[in-house]
């Protein structure tokens, strides 16, 4: 048994420097046990207050109702729907990264799954939020289960988008914690067992369930993993198809289109690799963890950012034209006159869109740029506005102009407490990623092990020795007769 | 089922590439190997060990169709029999318009009933505790727990691993709980075959 998989010498190393089975576990799992640094208390009280801000902000719109915050009588949906399509949005990149880069066997996925679909938890929590609050009379959000009621019983409407997103929304974080929490129990033994105090060993002891490692359990594991990576593919693709049919099944000019969910799905991509990169670049550097999340993880995800940004330009584009060539006078209407007018009261908004989604990430056909993490980090920031910029344009330009101008609306800015709420969801965002990176492996450990020996810097370098020495016997022998 | 304690011969590898010779010379020897505990999938060596393969997929496809007929059933019951609401006129038993929640149950059982069954087929829940055969089988080391019977001579088996490659040997008293009882029965003679 020589070598298990053969990997091109042209492609780069996804784990750089002189790395063993053991310097893995240790680079990865030495942040668990170190006490955190200063920047992390900083990082983590700042999250919190803002959690908190947050959540004064709800107590107000809970106690006094919806008034609190601005939205009014055409514009219904306002920042509140408007946040939460962008982190269900965000979340996107994590299931992408962690089930369909699986399924396409791209290696350098191991380096930045954990994390990621860490991101996507909490991303689909914060994400959960905006609906159940906006309902106004939260206790009654259980009427949205199908359960036999003191009603009638008088079912939920299984004909609607929005129970369909109930749906979506809660399978889609169910599934996402199973995969997410599944990968991890291995990692979480391999900390157990180097548990020196006693709180972590309890801890880790609980979180582990008992993983041993047996070869039947890595074989169930392993078909696990495939499984829920073949049923989280299509589920991601469904959650934001599901979410663009709130707008697409309705008849409001500037939503009813069949273009919708392709368009959603990768603009959800498209602003989910961004939060990625926003994310990794800090804990590579914070975490020294640079040596497996390396400037070939930034540059392969930039592309993504490239092709997805590009994609949704073309949406853009497609979703205007037909406007026009549909001859329908008030959806044309609302494309000229409410978005593409640049002094109609929200024109900038579609202009900032479409700087930051279309033209921004035409940059990174540059090598050179791709590679360049300022630049990454930058524009990761810029691709996140502008796709949080699209949510506001489809939703307060699409309706902030009613079919009767006698209800056309005051301009509408959102109150403090409806601010106060988002900034609320990054409190919670970033309450719950600094605890991972705190308590949690950051990056699957069991994976970038088995991928060390095809794709690690120094076996790279040996490989081409082995290569030389038995290129002939290698390729008759091993791969002639490889098991299926 | 099968409890009670049992000694093991443990030898620890580390690399695979001297782990997979030992297992096949092991297995031709006649000893039984109780298991491998490895830190990171290897792949083909539940193929060497003899190992059949699991039918987990089978039991997560199972899940799926039980989804999908508990969605389509359920809402076909309540809007076309329990309670019939009209819907802008539209047909009662509208079935493009329940497609969407039919897929998400479909995924959502297939997902939960899948790792559920994973759970209890390991064995794995918080508060279990189980033998671990050496700590470092979760860092660096692959490491071969051999279960001894009445007639077996321990040294002879340690000697064995020893000029297998193993780095560490030694004899471990365990107890061993139903999961292991169930892993004889899926574990098949060794016989030569391609590719090892």
């Amino acid at each position: 048994m020589s070598l298990l998989k053969y990997e091109s010498q042209l492609r780069e190393p996804l784990v750089d420097g002189d790395k063993d089975y053991h310097q893995v576990t240790e680079d990865i799992i030495r942040p668990i046990e170190m006490k955190p640094s200063r920047l992390w208390y900083i990082g983590f009280y700042i999250s919190v207050a803002l959690l908190l801000f947050g959540v004064y902000s709800v107590y107000r719109e809970v106690t006094y109702g919806i008034g609190q915050w601005n939205v009014n009588k055409t514009i219904g949906w306002g920042w509140d729907i408007t946040n939460f399509v962008w982190w269900v949005g965000i979340g996107h990149a994590g299931t992408l990264i962690s089930a369909i880069l699986l399924l396409f066997r791209q290696g350098w996925r191991t380096g930045v799954n954990r994390a990621a679909e860490a991101m996507t938890i909490f991303a689909v929590m914060c994400a959960g939020q905006f609906p159940i609050w906006h309902m106004g009379r939260v206790w009654m959000a259980f009427f949205v289960l199908p359960y036999p009621n003191t009603r009638g019983p008088l079912w939920v409407n299984f004909n609607s988008p929005l129970l369909w997103d109930v749906f979506a929304i809660s399978t889609y974080f169910t599934v996402s914690l199973l995969f997410w929490y599944s990968g991890l129990l291995p990692d979480l033994a391999t900390v157990r067992d180097r548990a020196k105090t006693k709180f972590r060993k309890m801890f880790y002891g609980v979180a582990s369930f008992g993983w041993t490692g047996s070869t039947k359990h890595w074989q169930r594991h392993e078909s696990l993993s495939l499984v829920l990576a073949g049923l989280s593919t299509p589920l991601v693709l469904s959650v934001h198809t599901i979410v663009s049919f709130d707008f697409a099944t309705s008849i409001v000019p500037g939503w009813h289109t069949t273009i919708f969910p392709p368009y959603f799905v990768a603009g959800a991509i498209f602003s989910g690799f961004a939060m990625v990169q926003t994310l990794m670049i800090v804990v590579r550097k914070v975490l020294n963890l640079q040596d497996y999340i390396t400037i070939g993880h930034i540059e392969a995800m930039n592309k993504v950012i490239v092709l997805t940004g590009s994609i949704v330009g073309c949406a853009y584009l497609t979703e205007l034209f037909i406007a026009w060539y549909g001859q329908n006078p008030y959806e044309w209407y609302a494309f000229k006159e409410n978005r593409a007018n640049l002094y109609s009261p929200y024109g900038w908004s579609y202009w900032l869109m479409m700087f930051c989604n279309v033209v921004s990430p035409q940059l990174f056909w540059s090598r050179k740029l791709r590679r360049n993490i300022t630049v990454t980090f930058f524009m990761s920031i810029i691709v996140n506005i502008g796709m949080w910029f699209e949510r506001f344009v489809i939703i307060v330009t699409s309706v902030y102009r009613d079919y009767l101008p006698s209800s056309w609306s005051t301009y509408y800015s959102p109150s403090i407490w409806e601010i106060g709420f988002y900034l609320g969801t990054f409190g919670l965002f970033f309450t719950c990623f600094f605890l991972f990176a705190k308590y949690f492996p950051v990056i699957a450990v069991a994976e970038i092990k088995a991928i060390l020996k095809t794709s690690g810097e120094n076996y790279k370098v040996k490989m081409t020795d082995i290569e030389k020495a038995d290129a002939e016997k290698f390729y008759i022998e091993e791969v002639g007769h490889a098991h299926h | 089922m099968a409890g009670g304690i049992k000694k093991f011969v443990v030898g620890s590898f580390d690399d695979e590439k001297v782990l997979f010779p030992a297992v096949k010379n092991v297995r031709k020897a006649g000893y039984k190997i109780h298991d491998v505990y490895t830190p990171f999938p290897v792949h083909g060596l539940d193929h060497a060990m003899g190992i059949r393969e699991t039918s987990l997929h089978t039991a997560g496809f199972i899940y799926a169709i039980t989804g999908t007929t508990t969605a389509l059933t359920f809402m076909s019951w309540v809007f076309t029999k329990d309670w019939p609401l009209n819907i802008g006129g539209k047909p009662h038993f509208a079935l493009p318009a329940w497609i969407p929640i039919t897929f998400e149950l479909t995924v959502l059982f297939s997902a939960v009933g899948m790792v559920l069954t994973f759970c209890y087929l390991c064995n794995l829940a918080p508060f279990v505790k189980k033998h671990h055969f050496h700590p470092r089988a979760t860092d660096d080391l692959f490491v071969m727990a051999i279960e001894c019977t009445d007639k077996t001579n321990d040294a002879e088996v340690q000697a064995f691993l020893q000029s297998a490659g193993a780095q560490e040997v030694n004899v471990q008293m365990a107890e061993t709980g139903w999961w292991i009882g169930r892993y004889h029965k899926e574990q098949k003679l060794y016989k030569e075959e391609k590719g090892y």
